[in-house]
C-alpha cells in the first residue's frame, strides 16, 4: 500500500512538472488566439454563444487568407463558470500556449479575474460582453467590444420616461449578476434624476424560476412599466408569471434579453415589450443579414447578442492585427486602441480613450412573436 | 388583503413542489438514514424526460390532460428506474460503511448527473412545452389563479394521497414503515429489506419526477442544474416537517413554500434562498425532530 | 534542541528559500496551481480536525474560507494599504511585506473563528446528519450575507486594490509564504491532535457518551475543534484572496465545501497526510484533465463514486504517511501508551 501510494505521489508530481514546463508555443504558420469562456457551468450558454460567434469569424477570416499571411487558431479554455478558473485559464493560454491576444470573458467578475494576468503579461485582452466599467480600468491592455452599464441603464431609463411617458417605474433585477445590478443602478439613478419615481425595487437570483412573490409586490405598487435588466434565462418566466398575475404594463430590458429563447419561453407574455441591444437581426443592413444567414446554416440557430458580440470581437482583433502588421504585444494593443468605425454586426464600433466601445444602441420591440427594430439611440 | 391571499396561493402552489421532492428525501432517510443528495438531480431528470417525451410525441400541438398524464407516467417510470439503479449501484455497496461514505457518494452521483445532463442535454435552458394551455380561471380584484396553478395543486394532492395510501394501507407500506423503525428486526421478521429499500427509492424518485413535470408546467424553464437548489430546500422542508415522517414532508414542503413566498414578497427578495437555511438552523436548534418527528434514540 | 531537530529545521529553512526563488524560474500558471494546492491543503487539514479527528460532520467550510477571504481583503484594502505603504518606505521591500502579511491573515482567521464560535455553540448540540445540514446552511447564509455587503463589492466581486493607495501591491503570491503557513498549520493541528490532550478529540469521535462519562467536556472539545478549524479556514481564505487579487462569493459556495469534504474523506477520515495528499491530487487533477473539456467533471465525479465504493475508509484510513504524530508529542516515543496524564 505504502509503495503504491508513493508511486502515485511521484506520478502526480511528475504530471505537475510536465504541466509546469513551458510547453505550447505557436506553429510556424498559425497565430494563436486565446478565448477564456464558460463552456460548462451555470453560465455555459453565454460562453458557448460567444465562442460560436468567434469561431465563425475566425473561420471566415482564415478562408479569406487569415491575417499577416497566417491562419488564426482559436484556443478556447473552459473556466467552468468559476471565477478563479478564469484566471488560471488566462494564465494557461498566455503562459503555455503563448496566445497573441486574449478574448473573453462574458461575465464581468471573470473578466476582472483574468484581466490582471493579461495586463501583467502585456497581452491585449478584449472582452465581448463584460459591461462593468471596472474591467477596462484594470489596465491599458484591457478592452471591450460592448457598451458599459452606465450607458445602457440610462438608455432604457430615458426611453421609459421619454418615449413611454412612464412616471412610476418598478425594477426587478438579478442581484447575483453584476451586469443586472449595474444596469439597475444606472437606471435607478437616471430615473430619479429625471423626475421619475421608483415605486418598487425587487430582486431575484439567476437560476430562480419562481417570481410570483416579487411580482405580486410590484403589482401592488401600480407601476407604469417594469425594468427587468436580467438575462433571457429568467426573463421569459418573469413575463409569463407577470401576465398570469394580471400585470399588463410593458416590460423593459437590456441586451440580456437578446436571444430567441426570450420569444420561445415568453411567447405571448413578451408581446409589446422593449429592450435595448447591440443589433437587430431584422436590420436592413446586409452585413447583419449575411451574418445571421451564415450563422444559421452553420449552427442551426439564430445568433443571440453574445454570438454577435463574439463575432465582432474576433473581427476587431483581426482588423487590429492587420493594422498593427505584427503580433507584438504593444503594437497590437495600440492598433486595437485605434479602432475607429469598425463595421461590426453589432454596429459601428470605435474604441474610446477608456478602451470601451462607443457604439449606438438599438431599442427593439417584440411584436408578432419577433424582434422588431424600434429606434436607434446614439452613443452621444 | 388581496395581496396576502395571492401570496398565500403562490406559496402553497410552490410549496407543493417542495413537498413532492421532500417526500423522496424523507422516505429514503427513514429506511436508510441517508441524505440522498442526488435526489434533486432525479427531479431534474424527471423534467428532462418529460421535455423530450413531450417533444417526441408532438404534444405541444395537442395540449390537454391526456398529454399531461402520459408525460407524467413515462417520466415517473423512467425516474423510478433511475432511482433504483442509483440505489443498487452507488448506495447498496456502502450499506455497512458508516454514514459518511454514502453521503459523499451521493454528492458524487449528484455531480455526475448534473454534468452528464449538461453534456447530453446541453447547458442551455429549455422551454417545457405547454401541455396545458394557460388560462386564467379565477379573478377577483387583485387575486388571480390560473388553471396551471390549479393543475399543479390538484396533481400534487392526488399523488400525495396515493402515497399516503401506499404507506398506510399496503403491505409494501407496512414493510417500509417496519424497516424505518428497526431494520434488523424487520429483517428478522422476514421483511425483504433490500427490496423494500429499492422500492422506497423507486417511489421517492417517481414523486420527484412528477415534481419536475409540474414545475415544467408552471415554471417552464428547465436546465441540467435546476435540481441543486430545490433539492436542498426540499431537504430543509423534510427536516422542518420531521425527517422520516411522510405527512411531515408534505406539511414541511407547503410551509416552506409559504414562508419563502411571504418573506420574499413582504420583507426582502434578497434573502429568498437564505430563508430555507435560516429555517433549517432554527428548527434544528429548537425542535430538531421537526413538526411531526419522533425523538430518535442515538444509535450506538 | 537535539541535533536531528536542528538539521530538520535547517532543511525546512532551505526548502522555504528554494520555494521563494522558484516562482521566478517557473511559469506563472504553474505557480498559481501550486499556490492553490497549498491553500487546499490548509483547508483540508483544518477540516480534518473537525470531521476526521473529532467526528463532527461539518460541510460548510467554504463559508468560513469566504469570511476569511473577504475580511482579510477588506482589512488590506481599507486599513492595511496605508500601513504597507509606510512600511515599504521604512524597510526593504521583501521585509516590509513579510512583516505586513501576517496581519491580514490573522485578521481573516479571527473573523472566521468568531463566526465559527457563533455557528458552533448552538449547532454542536446536534448529532450526525443534522449537524451536517446545519453547517451547510450556515455556510450558505454566510455567503449570501457577504453578497449583500456593498463595501466588499457584492455581485461585482472585490478587487484587492486600495483607492486611497493605488500604487501599493496588496497581493501576496509567494509560494514560500503559502507553504510556510501550510507547514505551520499542519504542525499546529498535528500537535493539537497527537499530543496528550488530543486524545479527547478522538474520544469524542469514537463514542461521545462514553467520553462524557469519563469526564471529558465533550461540548467544549467540539467547540474548540470547530474554533481552531474555522480559524485556519479563514487563514486559507485570506491566502486565497491575497494570491488571487480578486474574489467573488461564487468561489465560496457549498460546491467548494463539498470539494474540501471530498479531500478529507478520500484521504481518510482521521489522517492528516491523507487529507494533504488528497487535497494536492484533487486540486491538480482538474488542470491535468483540462484537455478533456466537458468530460473532466464527469470523470471526476465517477472517480469519487468509485473510490467510495471500492475503498470507503479513504486512502489512508486513520494512518499517517509521515510521522506527523511525532510533531505532536515528541515525548510519546518514551510513553508508548499515549494516555494523557494530568
Amino acid at each position: 500500500m505504502r509503495g503504491a501510494l508513493r508511486a502515485a505521489a511521484w506520478l502526480a508530481a511528475a504530471g505537475l512538472v510536465a504541466l509546469g514546463c513551458g510547453g505550447g508555443g505557436e506553429g510556424a504558420n498559425e497565430i494563436a488566439v486565446g478565448h477564456v469562456a464558460s463552456m460548462t457551468g451555470d453560465t455555459a450558454t453565454f460562453g458557448r454563444s460567444a465562442d460560436e460567434g468567434m469561431r465563425m469569424a475566425i473561420e471566415e477570416l482564415n478562408g479569406a487568407g487569415g491575417a499577416l499571411g497566417k491562419k488564426l487558431d482559436l484556443l478556447t479554455e473552459d473556466d467552468r463558470s468559476v471565477t478563479e478558473e478564469a484566471r488560471t485559464a488566462a494564465q494557461k493560454l498566455i503562459q503555455r500556449d503563448h496566445v497573441v491576444a486574449l478574448l473573453g470573458e462574458v461575465a464581468s467578475s471573470r473578466s476582472l479575474a483574468a484581466a490582471p494576468e493579461a495586463q501583467r503579461a502585456k497581452v491585449p485582452m478584449i472582452s465581448p460582453g463584460s459591461t462593468n466599467p471596472k474591467v477596462t480600468e484594470v489596465g491599458d491592455y484591457v478592452f471591450r467590444a460592448c457598451f458599459i452599464d452606465p450607458f445602457q441603464g440610462a438608455v432604457m431609463a430615458r426611453f421609459a420616461l421619454g418615449e413611454l411617458h412612464a412616471r412610476r417605474l418598478a425594477i426587478l433585477f438579478d442581484f447575483k449578476q453584476d451586469y443586472s445590478v449595474g444596469l439597475a443602478d444606472f437606471f435607478r439613478d437616471t430615473v430619479k434624476k429625471s423626475g421619475g419615481e421608483i415605486v418598487a425595487d425587487e430582486r431575484y437570483t439567476s437560476g430562480d424560476i419562481e417570481f410570483r412573490a416579487q411580482l405580486t409586490t410590484i403589482r401592488a405598487a401600480n407601476p407604469d412599466a417594469i425594468f427587468v435588466p436580467g438575462y433571457y434565462t429568467e426573463l421569459g418566466l418573469i413575463a409569463k408569471q407577470a401576465r398570469e398575475l394580471g400585470i399588463n404594463v410593458p416590460l423593459l430590458g437590456g441586451d440580456g434579453w437578446d436571444s430567441e429563447k426570450t420569444l420561445e419561453i415568453g411567447g405571448e407574455a413578451v408581446e409589446g415589450d422593449y429592450f435595448s441591444t447591440h443589433y437587430a437581426a431584422d436590420s436592413d443592413d446586409p452585413h447583419v443579414q449575411e451574418f445571421v444567414k451564415r450563422f444559421q446554416s452553420k449552427y442551426g440557430s439564430t445568433p443571440d447578442a453574445m454570438a454577435a458580440l463574439g463575432y465582432d470581437t474576433a473581427g476587431i482583433l483581426a482588423d487590429a492585427l492587420k493594422r498593427a502588421g505584427s503580433t507584438d504585444g504593444p503594437k497590437l494593443r495600440d492598433a486595437i486602441a485605434a479602432t475607429k468605425g469598425f463595421a461590426g454586426v453589432t454596429g459601428k464600433i470605435s474604441i474610446d480613450e477608456k478602451r470601451n466601445a462607443r457604439k449606438d444602441a438599438v431599442v427593439l420591440q417584440i411584436r408578432g412573436g419577433k424582434f422588431h427594430f424600434y429606434r436607434t439611440v446614439s452613443a452621444d | 388583503m388581496d395581496n396576502l391571499i395571492q401570496q398565500l396561493l403562490n406559496g402553497i402552489t410552490w410549496g407543493s413542489i417542495y413537498a413532492l421532492i421532500a417526500l423522496g428525501y424523507t422516505m429514503v432517510y427513514g429506511v436508510l438514514r441517508l441524505i440522498n443528495f442526488a435526489h434533486g438531480e432525479v427531479y431534474m431528470m424527471g423534467a428532462m424526460t418529460g421535455y423530450y417525451t413531450a417533444r417526441w410525441l408532438g404534444l405541444a400541438t395537442a395540449p390537454g390532460v391526456a398529454g399531461l398524464a402520459l408525460v407524467l407516467a413515462v417520466s415517473m417510470l423512467a425516474c423510478g428506474l433511475l432511482g433504483a439503479v442509483i440505489e443498487r449501484v452507488a448506495y447498496r455497496p456502502l450499506r455497512s460503511a458508516g454514514r459518511l461514505a454514502p453521503l459523499i457518494t451521493a454528492i458524487g452521483v449528484s455531480l455526475l448527473l448534473q454534468n452528464t445532463g449538461q453534456l447530453v442535454f446541453g447547458a442551455d435552458p429549455k422551454f417545457f412545452p405547454a401541455l396545458v394551455r394557460s388560462e386564467e380561471i379565477f379573478r377577483s380584484g387583485a387575486i388571480a389563479i390560473s388553471n396551471i396553478q390549479l393543475t399543479v395543486l390538484v396533481t400534487a394532492v392526488v399523488l400525495m394521497a396515493a402515497l399516503e395510501y401506499i404507506v398506510q394501507r399496503t403491505r409494501f407500506g407496512r414493510a417500509m414503515r417496519a424497516v424505518s423503525y428497526d431494520a434488523p428486526a424487520a429483517a428478522l421478521m422476514g421483511v425483504p429489506v433490500d427490496r423494500v429499500i429499492t422500492g422506497t427509492f423507486v417511489l421517492g424518485s417517481m414523486l420527484a419526477a412528477a415534481a419536475g413535470i409540474l414545475v415544467g408546467l408552471s415554471n417552464p424553464k428547465i436546465e441540467p442544474l435546476m435540481g441543486l437548489m430545490p433539492g436542498l430546500k426540499a431537504f430543509v422542508a423534510a427536516v422542518l416537517g420531521g425527517i422520516g415522517s411522510v405527512p411531515g414532508a408534505m406539511v414541511g414542503g407547503l410551509l416552506l413554500g409559504v414562508i419563502e413566498t411571504l418573506v420574499t414578497g413582504y420583507l426582502s427578495s434578497t434573502y429568498r434562498d437564505a430563508i430555507a437555511f435560516v429555517i433549517l438552523v432554527v428548527i434544528l436548534l429548537y425542535r430538531p425532530t421537526g413538526i411531526f418527528g419522533q425523538p430518535q434514540t442515538e444509535k450506538a | 534542541m537535539s541535533r536531528a531537530s536542528l538539521v530538520r529545521l535547517a532543511g525546512a529553512g532551505l526548502a522555504l528559500v528554494a520555494l521563494h526563488e522558484l516562482p521566478l524560474a517557473l511559469n506563472p500558471y504553474f505557480v498559481t496551481i501550486l499556490a492553490r494546492i497549498g491553500i487546499a491543503i490548509i483547508a483540508a487539514v483544518s477540516l480534518q480536525l473537525v470531521n476526521g479527528f473529532t467526528g463532527q460532520f461539518s460541510i460548510g467550510h467554504a463559508g468560513f474560507m469566504g469570511l476569511g477571504a473577504y475580511a482579510s481583503a477588506a482589512f488590506s484594502v481599507y486599513l492595511g494599504a496605508g500601513a504597507l505603504d509606510a512600511l515599504g518606505g521604512a524597510l526593504p521591500a521583501g521585509l516590509a511585506r513579510l512583516v505586513y502579511f501576517p496581519f491580514p491573515l490573522v485578521c481573516g482567521g479571527a473573523v472566521a473563528a468568531a463566526a465559527g464560535l457563533v455557528v458552533a455553540v448552538p449547532t454542536l448540540r446536534l448529532r450526525g446528519d443534522y449537524l451536517a445540514i446545519a453547517t451547510l446552511g450556515a455556510g450558505e447564509i454566510i455567503r449570501i450575507a457577504i453578497l449583500n455587503v456593498d463595501a466588499v463589492g457584492g455581485a461585482r466581486g472585490f478587487s484587492l486594490a486600495s483607492a486611497a493607495h493605488p500604487g501599493v501591491d496588496l497581493r501576496f503570491d509567494s509560494l514560500a509564504g503559502v507553504y510556510g503557513v501550510a507547514a505551520l498549520v499542519i504542525a499546529a493541528i498535528a500537535r493539537l491532535v497527537y499530543a496528550g490532550g488530543g486524545l479527547a478529540f478522538r474520544a469524542v469521535r469514537e463514542d461521545e457518551t462514553a467520553a462524557e462519562s469519563l469526564g471529558i467536556a465533550t461540548t467544549r472539545v467540539k467547540v474548540e475543534a470547530f474554533l481552531v478549524s474555522s480559524f485556519f479556514a479563514g487563514v486559507a481564505g485570506a491566502l486565497f484572496a491575497h494570491s488571487e487579487g480578486y474574489i467573488h462569493t461564487n468561489s465560496f459556495s457549498f460546491v467548494r465545501s463539498f470539494e474540501i469534504v471530498t479531500f478529507v474523506v478520500l484521504g481518510g477520515l482521521g489522517s492528516l497526510s491523507g487529507a494533504i495528499v488528497a487535497a494536492a491530487v484533487l486540486t491538480a487533477a482538474p488542470e491535468l484533465l483540462r484537455g478533456l473539456g466537458e468530460w473532466r467533471m464527469i470523470l471526476y465525479s465517477l472517480l469519487l463514486i468509485a473510490a467510495m465504493i471500492l475503498r470507503p475508509q479513504g486512502l489512508l484510513g486513520q494512518r499517517e504517511l509521515w510521522p506527523l504524530s511525532r510533531i505532536g508529542a515528541p515525548e510519546a516515543r518514551e510513553k508508548a501508551d499515549g494516555v494523557p496524564r494530568a
